[in-house]
């Protein structure tokens, strides 16, 4: 320690910053005008700094400073929310994203680790969401189990699908996961109990005797109800963020890398195929379950249009954006394809449309992703030596 | 027999109509370095295929150090001891040089989640030290390359894939290594260098690995082996000392092709 700012922060500190304030204004921006002013200035920038060598600056910072960018973020998104903290909306927004994000870890696990394709993340999500929905509804236990039941429940399930998975060989797998995705919402559809298509709604949330779904009074101060999930849903992704990490960065990371890439070798060096695959799906599934868990505690109600197969190609094409397996290039992609959406009227209702054309974009010119997976670092810091 | 390591008695490989590999028997001593030759598609690929589980065989049986290991996966092969290197070369490309090395690790890399996830400290500890496990094993190839153990395989010549997929396989100190075409696309100097390397480290660790090396090089047969087998059509013609296999009748029918 020699007492002085690290200077290879700054560039870092700066993307965040700068990154946050984009979301900031994002949410601001009423106007179609502004929305996409504000966008062509955040294109402008990302494009100038790109040219000047700014972004690969910021991205060393990224890797070399790993745990304290991480903390300036999730600080930075403290600050965000107590600057909306009396809008429903933006929180709304923001903690979508970062359920999102959860569940694109866990996509992550799953398609960049061990390279199994799944299109049916919102399935998965969705049963997070309505074993909540159930539990909340049907039982006394506590609430606030929910979140791990909506996991284990995914899990679970995860794990009945895997073996027919397993059986098929190469991308025939990603057919069984599209067959699971329509099977489960035409099952919500159809099934009463669990409101049919309508879904249902879930009232009267209560954890630790407390009521979470009702704004917040302080003084003259009422803060959105919202901000509560928000603060649940950055625990959340912070921790699947964490889990991730350490997840590549470990002999379990290097596996599941083997068995992507090369099947037959990795078998010959005593690497077992299938039970990498069951574990990486297993949790890739838990991940998306329990987002989709806390996500039916805060909007209250599931329903089957929340959980169909347009949401899971939404949730492939952001790991793609992102870059197949970067865990921070997931978190920027979540927020764009989320978030643009909902503010450009103009193209929400082409937004399937524009998926599908970026992903093609992607695949024919930046197979890689947006912002490519480094190497693998074992230790946080240098080399390791 | 004294120390007999692999025992390969009447093992048949068919693929639909066509039969690979056809009644063949075929010991390797501990220690002992056989030379596989014979001419294209005359199966020797496939035996290694079939040892190392990745085809099991019709008939016939393996033993192994006195197992048997007929009809086990490759990974319960591994762990038994032998590894090996592919013809065509199979690394991950994008992945570092030390990642591709450890890969051949598995059987001493920690699986559990709560190793590898919540004790990082001992994480760190157990991979500083096959790191430099792997550090020291490529600098008995090659001392440069073993400083540039953080960069990715993709973009490296084939001669320096060739001695990063030999760690792979030696990393895991096997009883039996199994080299397909180690010298394919290399000179004859590259060849010659990696071949002394190979048998500095078997030396090293103790001579007692035992290595079936299918070679077209003639020279680096007679150079570096015990013995030789010579397959054709999947059955094995002739068996000996190079000498006495390259002056085999047989032998020479079936290289020149002559029925
Ligand atoms: N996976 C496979 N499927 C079908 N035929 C195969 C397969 N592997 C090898 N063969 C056939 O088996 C024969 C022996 O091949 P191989 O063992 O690769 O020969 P070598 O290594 O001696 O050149 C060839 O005729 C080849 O076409
Ligand atoms: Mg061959």
């Amino acid at each position: 320690m020699n007492g002085s700012f690290p200077r290879a922060l700054l560039p870092g500190l700066a993307a965040i910053v700068l990154g946050v304030l984009f979301l900031a204004l994002l949410l601001t921006f009423e106007s179609q005008w502004s929305v996409g002013a504000l966008l062509a200035g955040g294109a402008a920038v990302v494009f100038i700094a790109s040219r000047a060598g700014l972004l690969s600056r910021a991205a060393t910072s990224f890797d070399t400073h790993e745990p304290v960018m991480a903390g300036a973020t999730i600080l930075a998104l403290l600050v965000l929310a107590a600057w909306f903290a009396e809008d429903h909306f933006p929180l709304l927004m923001l903690s979508t994203v970062l359920l999102m994000v959860t569940s694109c870890l866990g996509l992550t696990v799953q398609f960049g680790f061990a390279g199994m394709v799944n299109f049916a993340g919102a399935a998965f999500f969705g049963l997070g969401a309505y074993t909540a929905a159930v539990l909340v509804r049907y039982t006394h236990l506590p609430h606030l189990l929910s979140l791990p039941a909506g996991g284990l429940a995914a899990g679970i399930l995860g794990s009945v699908l895997i073996w027919p998975m397993l059986r098929t060989k190469g991308h025939y797998s990603a057919v069984v996961t599209i067959a699971f995705a329509i099977l489960f919402k035409t099952f919500l559809e159809v099934n009463d109990t669990l409101g049919g298509a309508q879904g249902m709604k879930i009232r009267n949330i209560v954890v630790f005797g407390w009521k979470p779904n009702q704004d917040i009074e302080i003084g003259s101060l009422e803060l959105s109800h919202y901000l509560i999930y928000f603060l649940a849903a950055l625990a959340l992704a912070a921790v699947a963020f964490v889990f991730c990490r350490r997840l590549e960065r470990s002999w379990i990371g290097l596996s599941m890398d083997a068995v992507r890439i090369d099947e037959t070798a990795a078998a010959c060096f005593g690497l077992d195929v299938r039970r990498w695959k069951i574990v990486a799906f297993t949790w890739g599934n838990v991940l998306a379950g329990m987002a989709g868990a806390l996500y039916a505690l805060m909007v209250g109600y599931v329903a089957p249009n929340n959980f169909t197969f347009g949401d899971s190609l939404i949730l492939v094409s952001i790991v793609l954006l992102g870059g197949i397996g970067n865990v921070w290039g997931v978190m920027v992609a979540a927020a764009l394809m989320i978030l643009l959406p909902e503010k450009l009227q103009a193209i929400q209702e082409y937004r399937f449309l524009l998926y599908a054309v970026l992903v093609m974009l992607i695949l024919l010119f930046r197979p890689q992703g947006l912002l490519p997976r480094p190497l693998r670092r074992y230790l946080p810091g240098g080399a390791g030596r | 027999m004294s120390g007999s390591l692999l025992k390969v008695a009447g093992v048949t490989r068919r693929f639909g109509g066509l039969t690979a590999l056809d009644g063949l028997d075929l010991d390797v001593g501990a220690g002992e370095i056989l030379g596989l030759i014979g001419p294209n598609g005359s199966g020797k690929t496939t035996f290694f295929n079939v040892i190392t589980g990745v085809f099991p065989p019709n008939a016939g049986s393996i033993h192994f150090g006195g197992h048997d290991i007929t009809g086990f996966a490759p990974p319960a092969i591994y762990r038994a001891g032998i590894a090996r290197t592919f013809q065509r070369s199979r690394l991950c490309l994008e992945l570092s040089v030390l990642d591709n090395i450890l890969i051949g690790n598995q059987l001493r890399l920690t699986r559990g989640f709560i190793f590898n996830l919540l004790r990082r400290r001992r994480f760190a500890d157990q991979y500083r030290a096959f790191r430099a496990e792997a550090v020291d094993l490529l600098a008995t190839f090659d001392p440069p390359l073993a400083r540039r153990i953080e960069e990715p395989v993709a973009g490296m010549p084939m001669i320096l894939r060739r001695r990063i997929e030999i760690c792979r396989a030696l990393i895991s100190r096997p009883r039996l290594l199994l080299l397909d075409e180690p010298s394919a696309g290399m000179t004859h100097d590259e060849t010659r260098h990696l071949m002394d390397d190979i048998l500095e480290v078997r030396r090293r660790l103790g001579g007692e690995l035992a290595i079936i090396i299918i070679e077209h090089e003639m020279g680096v047969i007679e150079r570096i082996t015990d013995r030789c087998a010579v397959l054709n059509f999947g059955q094995k013609i002739c068996e000996g000392s190079y000498r006495a296999v390259a002056a085999d009748p047989l032998v020479q029918q079936a290289y020149l092709g002559v029925e």
